[in-house]
This record gives C-alpha cells, sequence and structure tokens, in this order.
C-alpha cells in the first residue's frame, strides 16, 4: 500500500459489507411445482429461469444433435401459429423467449412485462407444450445447423474445445459437440426430434427460479399453466462419463498466426467435500480478474498472451479442471513452459497466506454484485438449486469462503492440481513444440 | 441457437433508448469535469465510470492503436501506485474494474459496493493526472496488445474482412482505421507516444463520470470535487475536428478469400449520418429501417423473404448504429444457403429492397417494433450498468443529456414518411462498399 490510499484500503478491508442480499421465497404451486421467488415490483416485468435436468447429453448416439434441433426449434411455432406469425406474436407482447441446451440441462429463459404477462405465458406455454415441428421449419433450421458445424471446423477456439473433449471422453456423448455432425443433423428425421421433447421436457426434473413483479400466489398458478401438462417422466439419465486423457501435448495442425491452446486434466464433482476449497485455489491459479498466478505471469510479467484463464467445470457425469489461452505461434512453447511451472510449483507448495487472504477478500466482496438485476438473480437461484444447495447457502456463503485456511489449499493443490496429467490440445502451427 | 456466431460479423450495438429521467442528476465541476449520477437503489452496489473524449479517430498519423494501447497502460502506475495496484486494490475490495476503447471514446469502470466509491473515484483522480510509466512495463504490454489483435482480427477471417471492409468505407475519416490499430505501427509504439497522448487528452475537461446504482448525487458531487477538483483543465485541449470525408463519388468492392471461411456472405454498408445534437430525427429513422429490413429474421423484410419464404439464406441482417461523433454507416448481411453463390445472395438483397423501396413501410411491422423499444426502456432500468453505458457512449459521440432522454419520444413520433425518405437518402450506391468473403478455392468470381 502507499500513503494515499493506505488508511481508506485499510479501513475498508476491516469491514466487508453485510447487507441482505435477496429475500428468496419457496413457492410451490398447487400443482406440487416448487420454485424459488424474489418479489420486487420496481420494474414491471418479472425474469423466469427454468431448467430441466438432462439436456444435449440425453441424445442417443447415432442421434447426436437432436437436442439442439428440438432447441432451435421452439421458436419456429406452437399451437395454431406457424413460425412467423408466432414470432410476430411475441413481438408485439414484447415478451422475450430463449431457450438453450448445454451438456446437462435445457434452459429456458423467459422476460415478459406485466401489462400482458397472462399471454405472454400463453406463448411460452405452447412453445414448451404444443411445438409444431413444422417441415419447412425443420429445414430451414437444419441448413443453418449445417452451416454452423462447417464454421465451427474452421474455428480454432471450437477446434481446441472438442479435441480436448473428444481426447477426454470417448464414447460418451460429451465426446462429442452437442450441435451433432454433418452426417447425424442431415440425417435428423422430424420423429428423432420429436423423442428429443418428450427426453427432455418432463415434471421429473424440473428447476424454477423467478424475479420480479409477481407474488408467490401468482408464480404458483403460471407454473401448473405453463409446465403442468407435461409428462410425468423424461428419459433416464445418461451414465458416468470416464475420463480417458493422460498427460501431453497435442497438435492439430491449422493455418492460422496464432495458436489456441485448451488445458486440463481431471477436476473435482460439485458434491466433493474439497470442491469449495478448490474453487478458492482455482481463484488464485487462474479465475476471474487480473490478480492471479497465469495472468500474472503469462499476461503481465511476458505479454505471451491477451488473456488466459482456469475454471472448474463439475458436469453431472465428469468433472474437469481447465484452462484456455491462444499465444502467437512463435511464442505458445514458451507459454506452456510458464504454466506447467505455476501448475507445479502450486501442487508442490501451495499458495501463500497473502495469495489467500487477496483471494477471500475478493470473492466474499465481488459475491453480492452477482445479484445485479431480475435475469441474473433467477439464474442463479435455479444454479443453486440444481446444485442442490440451500436457501441459507446466500448467507452463509461468505463465511465459507472466509473459513478456508492456506492449510486446506496445500492438501487439496495436490489434489486437483497435477502436472504430470496436465494436456493441452494446441491448434495452430506452434513451433518449438514436442508432442506426444 | 448459435445464430449469433454471425452476428459477430456485423459490428453492432442495439440502440436502445435511454429511460426516464427523474433518477438522472447531471453537474459540471470549475474545472470542466461532466458529471452524471444514474440513481437505482435495489441493491448496495455501484458502477464508477470514468469516459474520455478520445479515441483511436484521435490518433496522430502513423500511431494506430495508441489510443487503445494507453487504456492499458493506465493500469501500470501512478506516482502513488505500483503497475497493477489499481486493480489489486479494486480486487481487495471486492470490486471488479476494467477499460475499453472506441473510436470516439475512451473508459474506465469499476463495479463495486457502494461503500467503497469514494475510493475508485480517488483512484481514477489519480490516474486522470499522474501516470507513470517506465520501458519494463510498456514494452512486455506492447506484445500483450499484439497477442490481442492476433485474437480479435488476425485469427479470424471475419475479423481481418470487417477491417478491410471499414479501410474501404473511409475515404478520410480516421474511422477507417481499426482501433487495435495495424500491426506494423503497433510494433513501433512507445513510451514516449501514450504519455505524449495521454499529456494531450486526458483531463477533466475532456472527461465525464458517470456513477451509476446506490449513490446520493450530492455525495457524488463532494466526492468529485475532492479529487477531481484539485485536477486544472488543460487549456490546450484540442478541439475535436477530425478530417470529415469528401463527397463519395465511386462505388467500393473488396472481395477477401481465406482457407479459413467455411460460410461465405456478401456484406454491404453505405456511409450513413449519425445522431446530431438536436437532430436525431433521421438517425430515428434509420434505425427504424434497419429494424424493419432486418430486425428479426421471421418478421423483416429481409428474413421474412429470404430466410422464410425463399429459404435462399441463411441468415440475414440490417444494421445501424447512430452513436457516432462523425458519420456512421448503415449495412445489410446475407449469409447465402448451400448452393447459392455470392452474386446471387447480393443480387437477392437489391431485388427485396427494390420490392421495398416500391411497397413502403408495412404499419403493422412498425407498429410492433415501436412496442418493442417501449418495453425495452421497461427491461433496460433492470441495468444500471447499460442505462450507464448509453450516457457515457451518447456524451462522448458530440450528444447531451437531453438528447439521450429525448431519443425514445424521437423514435416513437417518427413516421413511415420520414423511415422512407431516410431510405432513399442512404441507399446511394456511391457511398457504398460491398464485401465478399470468399472460401480461398472460391469458384465465384466477382461482378
Amino acid at each position: 500500500m502507499n500513503r494515499l490510499f493506505g488508511a481508506l484500503s485499510a479501513l475498508i478491508l476491516s469491514t466487508m459489507p453485510v447487507w441482505a442480499i435477496v429475500d428468496i421465497q419457496e413457492v410451490r404451486s398447487p400443482g406440487g411445482i416448487t420454485a424459488w421467488l424474489v418479489e420486487d415490483d420496481a420494474i414491471p416485468f418479472v425474469a423466469l429461469e427454468i431448467r430441466f435436468q438432462g439436456g444435449a447429453a440425453l441424445d442417443p448416439e447415432d442421434k447426436r444433435g437432436a437436442g439442439y434441433f428440438m432447441t432451435g426449434l421452439l421458436n419456429e411455432g406452437a399451437g395454431e401459429f406457424d413460425a412467423r406469425a408466432y414470432a410476430t406474436r411475441v413481438e408485439e407482447l414484447a415478451a422475450s423467449f430463449s431457450f438453450e441446451i448445454f451438456d446437462d440441462s435445457m434452459s429456458v429463459s423467459a422476460r415478459f412485462l406485466s401489462e400482458n404477462r397472462d399471454e405472454a405465458v400463453e406463448h411460452l406455454r405452447i412453445a414448451l407444450q404444443e411445438p409444431r415441428f413444422d417441415t419447412d421449419a425443420i429445414e430451414r433450421l437444419r441448413g443453418q445447423i449445417l452451416s454452423v458445424i462447417a464454421s465451427d471446423a474452421k474455428d480454432p477456439d471450437t477446434i481446441a474445445g472438442t479435441t480436448f473433449d473428444a481426447l477426454a471422453f470417448p464414447g460418451h456423448p460429451y465426446a462429442t459437440a452437442r450441435e451433432g455432425t454433418a452426417e447425424t443433423v442431415g440425417a435428423m428425421t422430424r420423429d428423432d426430434i420429436v423423442n428429443a421433447h418428450k427426453n427432455t421436457f418432463a415434471r421429473d426434473r424440473i428447476f424454477v427460479g423467478a424475479a420480479g413483479d409477481i407474488s408467490p400466489e401468482e408464480l404458483g398458478l403460471l407454473l401448473d399453466t405453463l409446465l403442468g401438462g407435461l409428462p410425468a417422466n423424461g428419459a433416464p439419465l445418461p451414465p458416468d462419463a470416464e475420463y480417458a486423457l493422460e498427460g501431453g501435448v497435442t497438435v492439430v495442425p491449422f493455418e492460422t498466426p496464432q495458436s489456441v491452446a485448451r488445458f486440463g486434466h481431471e477436476g473435482l464433482s460439485r458434491d466433493d467435500k474439497d470442491f469449495f476449497a478448490a474453487f478458492v485455489l482455482n481463484q488464485i491459479v487462474g479465475g476471474g480478474g487480473f490478480n492471479n498466478r497465469l495472468m500474472e505471469e503469462v499476461r503481465v510479467k511476458r505479454g505471451l498472451t491477451y488473456g488466459i484463464g482456469s475454471f472448474l467445470l463439475p458436469l453431472d457425469n465428469a468433472a474437469l479442471y481447465l484452462g484456455q489461452f491462444s499465444s502467437d505461434n512463435t511464442r505458445i512453447a514458451e507459454a506452456i513452459d510458464v504454466i506447467r511451472t505455476q501448475w507445479t510449483d502450486v501442487a508442490e507448495n501451495g499458495v501463500t497466506e497473502e495469495e489467500l487472504e487477496a483471494a477471500k477478500v475478493y470473492l466474499t466482496g465481488a459475491y453480492p454484485l452477482r445479484f445485479d438485476g431480475n435475469g441474473r438473480i433467477a439464474s442463479i437461484m435455479v444454479g443453486m438449486q440444481m446444485d442442490d444447495l440451500g436457501m441459507d447457502y446466500i448467507p452463509t456463503r461468505n463465511d465459507k469462503v472466509r473459513a478456508v485456511t492456506v492449510e486446506d489449499l496445500r492438501r487439496v493443490a495436490k489434489r486437483l492440481l497435477r502436472p504430470e496429467d496436465l494436456h493441452f490440445v494446441i491448434v495452430g502451427q506452434p513451433q518449438g513444440l514436442e508432442t506426444n | 441457437m448459435k445464430r449469433w456466431i454471425w452476428a459477430t460479423a456485423i459490428a453492432t450495438t442495439a440502440a436502445l433508448p435511454a429511460s426516464a429521467a427523474e433518477d438522472v442528476t447531471t453537474f459540471t465541476l470549475e474545472n470542466g469535469l461532466e458529471i452524471v449520477v444514474i440513481e437505482d437503489h435495489r441493491a448496495a452496489a455501484v458502477t464508477n465510470m470514468v469516459w474520455y473524449r478520445t479515441g483511436a479517430a484521435d490518433e496522430p498519423p502513423g500511431k494506430s492503436g495508441i489510443a487503445h494501447f494507453l487504456e492499458h497502460l493506465l493500469f501500470k502506475g501512478t506516482d502513488e501506485l505500483e503497475p497493477g495496484e489499481f486493480s489489486a486494490i479494486v480486487e481487495a475490495n471486492g470490486g471488479s474494474d476494467n477499460a475499453f476503447t472506441s473510436w470516439d471514446y475512451t473508459g474506465y469502470f469499476q463495479r463495486v459496493a457502494a461503500d467503497r466509491l469514494e475510493l475508485m473515484i480517488e483512484m481514477e483522480a489519480d490516474r486522470m493526472t499522474d501516470l507513470v510509466l517506465t520501458d519494463e512495463v510498456v514494452l512486455p504490454e506492447r506484445d500483450v496488445i499484439l497477442e490481442e489483435r492476433s485474437q480479435r482480427i488476425d485469427n479470424s477471417a471475419g475479423g481481418i474482412f470487417g477491417e478491410q471492409r471499414r479501410a474501404a468505407q473511409y475515404l478520410n475519416h480516421p474511422y477507417a482505421i481499426p482501433i487495435i490499430g495495424w500491426r506494423h505501427e503497433m510494433e513501433e509504439l512507445s513510451r514516449k507516444d501514450a504519455l505524449d497522448f495521454y499529456d494531450t487528452f486526458y483531463a477533466p475537461n475532456n472527461a465525464i463520470l458517470i456513477v451509476a446504482g446506490d449513490a446520493d448525487p450530492d455525495q457524488v458531487l463532494r466526492m468529485a470535487q475532492t479529487h477531481f477538483g484539485p485536477i486544472p483543465a488543460n487549456p490546450d485541449l484540442p478541439v475535436r475536428v477530425r478530417p470529415q470525408e469528401p463527397p463519395q463519388v465511386a462505388e467500393r468492392r473488396i472481395a477477401y478469400a481465406d482457407a479459413r471461411v467455411a460460410q461465405p456472405y456478401v456484406l454491404r454498408t453505405y456511409l450513413a449520418p449519425e445522431r446530431d445534437p438536436g437532430a436525431q430525427e433521421t438517425a430515428a429513422a434509420l434505425t427504424l429501417l434497419s429494424e424493419l429490413l432486418g430486425g428479426s429474421s421471421a418478421t423483416s423484410v429481409l428474413g421474412g423473404k429470404l430466410e422464410f419464404e425463399e429459404q435462399r439464406s441463411v441468415y440475414t441482417a440490417a444494421f445501424y448504429n447512430g452513436l457516432s461523433l462523425d458519420a456512421t454507416s448503415f449495412g445489410f448481411i446475407n449469409v447465402p444457403a448451400a448452393g447459392v453463390s455470392l452474386e446471387d445472395a447480393e443480387a437477392d438483397v437489391d431485388r427485396v429492397i427494390a420490392e421495398f423501396m416500391a411497397e413502403g413501410v408495412d404499419e403493422a411491422a412498425l407498429e410492433r417494433i415501436k412496442m418493442q423499444l417501449r418495453a425495452s426502456e421497461i427491461y433496460s432500468r433492470d441495468s444500471v450498468e447499460g442505462r450507464a453505458r448509453q450516457y457515457g457512449t451518447a456524451l462522448t459521440s458530440g450528444l447531451t443529456v437531453e438528447d439521450v432522454q429525448a431519443w425514445p419520444d424521437i423514435l416513437q413520433a417518427t413516421t413511415s414518411e420520414q423511415i422512407m425518405a431516410a431510405a432513399e437518402m442512404v441507399f446511394d450506391r456511391r457511398n457504398a462498399v460491398t464485401g465478399w468473403l470468399m472460401r480461398e478455392s472460391a469458384e465465384e468470381v466477382m461482378q
């Protein structure tokens, strides 16, 4: 610290903010659907986030891309409306419905005005329960998806990610892109899409968060309208994925001036007793912001990249610890050396008291800032439910961060960071790199 | 759906209207610093922003990228702070910070708990005037911006294509030059170049402090007076006049082939007027025109015809961003379906636009777009940070707070006649650049 800011900063460090972040109510609809609600009538609209566990990993092996295809069609006609009539109606209501499929979940993000809520909800209901899957919409979307697949095949970032996944999880849906391949998408039939819809949307796997201008009673009735007509059960969830990758370097030759890297090894699952400490540790290794080992060593000190980061990826059926960056072809070998050195150092020596203290202050201070807006709040609440965190997680979470010690991190570092297992996938024309 | 990958081919910002004026308070300090406070007391958090009315279009010739390079270097220490300490203090207070550079502005921001605001203001005031740079930090950071250029531009066929198209759009105005800079000039940028630029442009009479969130306007004023107040105005601040475009009389065409292109497309931009203080009507008409022609795929003129009725396109859009100090552009993109050549894709757009010019505006479609714009005023209140950005962009693009607040009403009052008149004016091929992004072994031939 320094004379100008020292006094003020020191004072502030000792009085981190304490305020009620959000006031969550648990709502149970008459039909038995549970939701978390933050009621706030300051702005006359509601943000609603619904997730269905499952997602693209439910695709049958020879129908890869079915879930993604189906997701794209939900906005393309429902009930009595064809695609253009449906879009026209939703625009007239100034509502917004977006559907996105991830590996392990299907996400429905909606926002609608208080002034026409019932009509908006009816349009969302038919998208979920009565999608038309018209032939012309299927063909239009097929063209778009094939175009995306072709573009992804020439995008170095995407190639790095899909190559890592393919090497890590052979035989599991996680190994392939959720968009599918030109072959599977080219052959996809309307029946395949209808099946994907049946497999995905069911009442046995729903998580709901809502924030904004709606009462618990109104939300309960809304949820029964919206979701009550769905089938009771969806497809069985996929099996665990076996991690098959060993330490080393894989180069995917690609003519481009800057190499793109994806690296990592296995991580910790969300319910691992060390997950929380691992999350704090990752903040110090390569988490958000500028103040972490990888940013300092690779970017700030050596100028080897514009951005680098690491993150824990706890999937339902596997857990990864990953990182990514890009460096010009002539310099990426040096960047890899620097990362390996840091990985080894943290694994062997853990982190310092100062690093842990800085991470704690950052994480505890940044946490309340996440809750900025109805959409974000609804989404966070769904994530908490899917991770099986109780409502009391929010007020106690920062205490958990503060309770982590350097000894915890030294122990967890040996589990989490395994330099000999680090595998780098490099897409580009890297120079001076030995591969295995 | 992943259709956004096409949307990233075009640089466009939704021209959302800023909302209700009653929670916005403005001040000006004696040294010229403007202050805008946007109150939102829903959460005890605040965004602190300092915007400079200086960007890439204000760079001296031959020094492309210096505005953006300087933005990076503002984190590299002052007489009070070590390199990197600015961000470290922000993080040590549980906040996050970053910065951004465009042609017309450079902005710095922190998001923190509301009771940390004064420290942020104090640190921004410090680096407005007391930057200290050494080659030890400047040279590695120059490598960082070169890597940033590789990542944003050189590693992407679409990035290179966009850069070339823009260079062809402006014959004389520095908007032709990329914000990140041309590589051969970036490689030569020095500590002295950065400090010269800093000394010229970083001063209270060239800056706007925007505080958004759980803040009291009078408290913000007091903090600003305490920390920015003592900094003298720069009497030698250059008047902000850039080289302007001459009449453009020759249509331009570019073609770029790259092995990394999987999906070719055609893109055309026309030079177009921007939003001007007290005169935003034409820009409002162009904003609505872009929504009518290529806002929503399912309901717009281009999408409805080419994606839905004829299925000749994978993706279409029209785009226009009126927030610009000098002349901006109006454009289209057409990503053709398999089997449709770029020549035909270009002809398709021309045909559909010609039909639109003959038939005029669909009043129901216009009303739908206006309804969505009214709703966006409600939705935008959910993001106080977004509103702060709207004010910052507008105020550094030559507009006033009054212009920002008048904009929603101007959009609502715009008529079909005004929209068609704006279309007649803007669709002049002499002002246009048409670009084809092609596969390397392109069988297509330029017309």
